[in-house]
């Protein structure tokens, strides 16, 4: 059951089941003060969004964060924990009036745990087109090793 | 001061088909795809109004603004390079595109429309027609 809780979401198609589990939980527990998420979790809705991927080699974290600067930006991991720290700010037109100011303009900062496996030593941190891509590499014992089946004759 | 109402926005909502069967009800979902408005920023000065939205992810071959009539539309599609093996933990950010409208008002110039695209912020510049531009009148006192 739980791999069909976590189907892929990188195809064109969204994920149906977790969006399902989701919303089970949100008629669960509703709206009120139940940490159904981490000790560390932010609201929903925080600034950025952030998806996690997990394959048997690496775990990467995608953050929506479009208009960084990248100067502002601070990754660092402490065993699995990852704290990602970073400024964004609205550039001020001049002579200019605001209609609409939606887009969030200030400092974030976001620790996630990750998965107990991950190497500290092998993370890697890239930021295009507006996604912080961190890549964190998982220690190489606690792959699955194929095992090979000999017959005996 | 008057609130000015030139630029409306229209936002498209996802259309969900909330049928009776569960099970139909999800997969009409799971077919369709998901649409996620963008934030925006918009400042209107006396000779444009820009509108800046945030559409991380995507790239200038996804990037699709266009005017009819009066009508702009934003809109982006979300290219996140993945393996094929990789499987979700957690996503905050479900969708595959964004999408967002703007009703443009007479005095917008929807034929000048400037767009650039940097780290995944789309900046739009809209002018307005000449004969709109605020002209400062001189008071004279006498």
């Amino acid at each position: 059951m739980l791999e069909d809780l976590v189907s892929s979401f990188f195809a064109s198609h969204p994920m149906g089941d977790f969006t399902r589990f989701e919303s089970q939980l949100d008629e669960l527990f509703g709206r009120s003060a139940w940490p159904a998420a981490g000790i560390r979790a932010v609201q929903r809705g925080a600034f950025p969004p952030i998806n996690v991927g997990s394959t048997p080699d690496k775990v990467t974290l995608y953050l929506f964060a479009a208009g960084l600067d990248p100067k502002s930006l601070d990754v660092s991991i402490q065993q699995n924990l990852l704290t990602v720290t970073g400024s964004r700010r609205i550039e001020p037109i001049e002579n200019a009036e605001y209609y609409r100011q939606e887009r969030f303009d200030g400092d974030f900062r976001r620790v996630l745990a990750l998965p107990e496996d991950v190497d500290p030593e092998r993370v890697e941190a890239k930021y295009h087109d507006g996604v912080l891509q961190i890549d964190v590499r998982r220690r190489e014992s606690a792959r699955p090793r194929q095992i090979t089946v000999t017959s005996a004759n | 001061m008057q609130a000015n109402q030139n630029v409306a926005v229209r936002e498209p909502g996802v259309v969900q088909d909330r049928g009776q069967d569960p099970v139909a009800a999800d997969k009409a979902r799971h077919d369709q795809e998901r649409i996620m408005p963008p934030a925006v920023d918009i400042f209107e000065d006396p000779h444009r109004i820009t509108i800046r939205a945030d559409m991380p992810g995507v790239t200038k071959d996804g990037l699709n603004v266009h005017a009819d009539r009066n009508v702009l539309v934003i809109e982006g599609k979300i290219d996140v390079a993945a393996p094929q093996d990789m499987q979700a933990i957690h996503a905050d950010l479900q969708a595959s595109r964004y999408r967002r409208s703007f009703v443009l008002s007479r005095e917008l110039d929807d034929e000048r429309i400037d767009a650039s695209l940097k780290d995944g912020v789309l900046t739009v510049r809209i002018p307005k027609r000449a004969e709109f531009q605020t002209r400062k009148i001189k008071v004279n006192v006498g």
